[in-house]
């Protein structure tokens, strides 16, 4: 037996792991003394090493167990730790038998279930997840995340009136199913002026259909042109259409200009509902070269890569405040990077390159724009004195642009994307 | 008439009330919870006023020299006797004056000794502390009026003062003769067990403010993990097939739960460690080679619930705070089942045990902030030490008689430091 004790206590040789020398092994001065029974017993554990050497787990804990299996009494729950690899559910069996009667130990203590040594690792027959528990626990996540949300819920919500240009081309469904989803996931009540160029047509009003909000469609007679240029002027004489729209319904909410190619935050919609009267929050511009480039040879991409990450990461449009939270100034969208290489018509695959200030990165109060309103603020213009042609940002909008209030930590967060991808002119996007 | 006037006004003033506790409401804080500890609010009381301190003035060796040697044990898990010695030399609890003392301190750095590795070793600290006992004992009449009883001692060791980090040594030698009349302030805590006496207070392990503060995310953020631990299952160094580390309950942990979705799981040591906790609904803190573990306070600091696997455990301050309404226990042979055991908590619980969590008195009450703040761990420590007074007269020894023995335990302990 005191061989056994001996093996025992190479596994108490406890951390540090490197440190083995120092706690002193009471039992193996007890080798010293030469008898027989001791060399054979050293014989028999050299062989067992051996054997284990050859088949991979330690087999000598195997013989001992089997030899002596009642009579090893030193700790509790002796279960098979050497089967846990090779069957479960031998391990299962043992699960359901349960505690020996009596550990007796020198490591036990009276009036306590705890005891110290060697114990089983209790597996169960299934060790698998149980899909009900499953849905349950996602049940208690999203409990969890409601309660979340609900600390930070808005006081008084207003209604999001969302301004959307459009026309029909390839991509159009695309751009706009993602405008769809993202104003159906707001918790907010939403109108949607969908303004598009050519005319009401039946594609357009399909999709805007599936929002499930309520939409105010208008057509604008005027064909989209098919250069950008083009594009973005008749776009904000779009928008501008839309505004009059809310001024003569006198719709009451807050009003911001998702254009159907871009990316909405959903914290976004959160942050307009501070706005007083005209907010600013800040684009990230994700300006992309158009696809044959990129598909050059990989050494070309790393390079660019690398050049990439030299420069500034994503240029960002928006307010830009000063050390005391105040607006001092506007980031814009530097295009000298992007010199002669930039798209003009619709369907070049070069970049396409925002305007200075993109208007999807302002919101207003829709009482700016409404007529007899006693309190509205002396700085803005009245909507009707603005004209169609010289209209480039909503800044235009305002007589005194310092009184924008930036929004999301003062420009620091960036709540939505600016992207423009459109597809060859003759290009189908897949029907159904 | 003027009844009903008065009537009319007694509405008024019940409406203006309702409505004011209704905006009161809505204002935009984390709801919390106040709790009422088993003995009341007790983890905002003041500890000032209602006990004195005398420190000990030892010889630089038993604590400056030890650190001037190894500036590492101001990070570790043991750093707490450290800081607490720090503290008592500048709180208002501090008197200069013996002999109105309510309790002494001693300040010996026994967890300073540390591998390369950062590990501590307790082979000498028996030695420190006698010696250290011996030295206030003969310069000072205040230990021989009682043997220690209205001393404290913080030993933050594994086993607290049965120094060994090893569970059996430690029994073996049980806790330190000179310190079985004194008040020990220790980490360590399982109830029914040798190295937990009675009368001790348990504190949480060190766990470096600034650090976790760093780390914070905003509250908006969504909890979107179900169970969360990251560390050992299998301590392959020293237990390589499982079954003494930790009496099987990690391993138990993986092997049942390793494939799923639901527990986050592993042994990596991510720099996101932090943000991650904050981001789960439970996160588990079994048992290692002891019982406790920082684990508990980065939970709670964090806001996530504990899932406490250790049989038997006493958690820090448990007079103070009601443990059982703030985690989940779960005995060690139920591990197998901890997917249904945790699934099986109503919702209502779990937004209870968040809102408790999200108490600031708690979180404070599990930190060592340096300087000390109100309500933090150090308070709580005075706190358990004022609940103590006023001391029984029994402890009162005569001059001259002698209840420890001074040569009891290991030969070893008894070469001089």
């Amino acid at each position: 037996m005191m061989k056994l004790s001996a093996l025992q206590q190479s596994y108490l040789n406890r951390r540090p792991g490197s440190f083995r020398g120092a706690a002193p092994l009471d039992s193996s001065a007890d080798g010293a003394n030469k008898s027989p029974a001791a060399v054979f017993w050293l014989v028999l554990h050299g062989l067992c090493c051996l054997i284990s050497l050859v088949l991979g787990f330690r087999f000598s804990r195997l013989v001992f167990f089997f030899i002596f299996s009642t009579s090893i009494t030193t700790n509790t729950n002796h279960f098979m730790a050497p089967f846990r690899q090779l069957t479960t559910t031998t391990t299962a069996a043992d699960v359901a038998s349960d505690l020996p009667s009596n550990p007796v130990g020198d490591a036990a203590l009276n009036g306590t279930r705890v005891v110290v040594g060697r114990h089983g690792i209790r597996i169960r027959p299934w060790p698998h997840p149980d899909p009900i528990e499953v849905m349950k626990a996602h049940q208690i996540i999203e409990r969890v995340q409601r309660e979340q949300r609900n600390q930070f819920v808005v006081k008084n919500p207003r209604t999001v009136i969302a301004v959307t240009p459009t026309y029909v081309r390839t991509f159009q469904t695309l751009h706009l199913t993602g405008v769809v989803h993202s104003l159906m996931l707001v918790p907010y009540d939403v109108v949607w002026i969908v303004v598009e160029a050519g005319g009401v047509t039946n594609e357009t009003a399909a999709i805007i259909s599936k929002s499930g909000v309520k939409t105010i469609h208008i057509g604008v007679d005027e064909k989209m042109p098919n250069t950008w240029e083009g594009r973005h002027k008749l776009e904000a004489k779009m928008r501008l259409r839309a505004l009059r729209v809310v001024r003569e319904k006198r719709l009451d909410g807050i009003v911001m200009f998702a254009d159907d190619s871009n990316v909405h935050s959903m914290e976004l919609f959160d942050e307009i509902q501070s706005t007083k009267w005209f907010g600013a929050v800040s684009i990230g511009i994700l300006a992309h070269s158009g696809g044959a480039e990129e598909l050059s040879s990989f050494a070309a991409v790393e390079k660019e890569v690398e050049e990439k990450e030299k420069k500034q990461a994503i240029p960002v449009q928006g307010p830009a405040c000063n050390a005391s939270s105040k607006l001092a100034g506007w980031h814009t969208f530097d295009p000298q990077p992007y010199e002669g290489n930039s798209a003009i018509f619709i369907d070049d695959r070069a970049t396409v390159l925002p305007m200075k200030l993109e208007w999807a990165g302002f919101v207003l109060n829709s009482r700016l724009l409404w007529k007899d309103v006693e309190d509205k603020p002396h700085w803005s213009r009245d909507l009707d004195s603005v004209v169609d042609d010289d209209i480039e940002s909503p800044l235009s909008l305002l007589k005194d642009p310092s009184m924008v209030e930036p929004l999301g930590s003062c420009g620091k967060q960036v709540l939505l994307w600016w992207l423009r991808v459109e597809a060859r002119a003759d290009s189908k996007f897949p029907a159904g | 008439m003027e009844i009903r006037n008065w009537i009319f006004a007694l509405i008024l003033c019940h409406a203006a009330l309702v409505l004011t506790s209704c905006a009161v409401e809505l204002a935009r804080s984390p709801p919390t919870e106040r709790i009422s500890g088993s003995a009341g609010d007790v983890l905002e009381d003041d500890p000032v006023g209602r006990l004195k301190v005398f420190v000990y003035e030892l010889p630089s060796k038993y604590n400056k020299k030890i650190l001037q040697k190894d500036q590492r044990c101001l990070n570790h898990m043991f750093a707490a006797e450290i800081y607490m010695h720090r503290f008592l030399l500048s709180s208002p609890v501090r008197t200069l004056n013996p002999a109105e003392a309510d309790w002494f301190y001693t300040p010996v750095y026994t967890t300073c000794d540390l591998t390369p590795n950062g590990l501590p070793l307790p082979f000498k600290s028996p030695r420190m502390m006698r010696s250290a006992i011996q030295l206030i004992s003969s310069n000072w009449p205040y230990w021989n009026r009682t043997e220690g009883a209205d001393h404290f001692f913080v030993v933050p060791h594994d086993f607290g003062a049965c120094f060994h980090y090893q569970e059996e040594k430690a029994i073996e030698r049980g806790i330190l003769t000179m310190l079985r009349r004194a008040t020990l302030v220790q980490t360590f805590g399982q109830r029914n067990h040798v190295c937990l006496k009675e009368g001790s207070i348990t504190v949480p392990p060190y766990a470096p403010p600034q650090k976790m503060q760093s780390h914070l995310i905003p509250e908006r953020t969504p909890r979107a993990i179900f169970v969360y631990f990251r560390g050992l299952f299998y301590d392959v160094g020293n237990d390589p097939e499982g079954g003494y580390y930790a009496r099987g309950a990690r391993a138990a942990v993986w092997e049942n739960f390793k494939d799923n979705p639901l527990f986050d799981i592993s042994t990596e040591h991510p720099t996101t460690y932090y943000e991650d906790m904050q981001r789960a609904v439970f996160c588990l803190c079994p048992l290692g080679w002891a019982p406790w573990s920082p684990r508990l306070v980065e939970a709670v600091v964090f806001g996530c619930i504990p899932v406490i696997i250790a049989d038997d455990i006493v958690l820090p301050f448990a007079d103070a705070i009601p443990w059982e309404e703030i985690g989940v226990f779960v005995d060690e042979k139920d591990v197998p089942n901890l997917d249904t055991i945790l699934t099986s908590i109503p919702p209502e619980i779990i937004l209870r045990k968040q809102r408790l969590l999200a108490n600031p008195s708690m979180k404070q009450a599990m930190l060592f902030p340096q300087p000390a703040q109100p309500g933090d761990a150090f308070h709580q420590v005075l706190n358990g030490l004022a609940r103590k007074l006023p001391h029984d007269k029994s402890i009162y020894l005569a001059p001259g008689e002698k209840v420890l023995n001074w040569t009891a335990g290991p030969l070893g302990d008894l070469k001089p430091w």
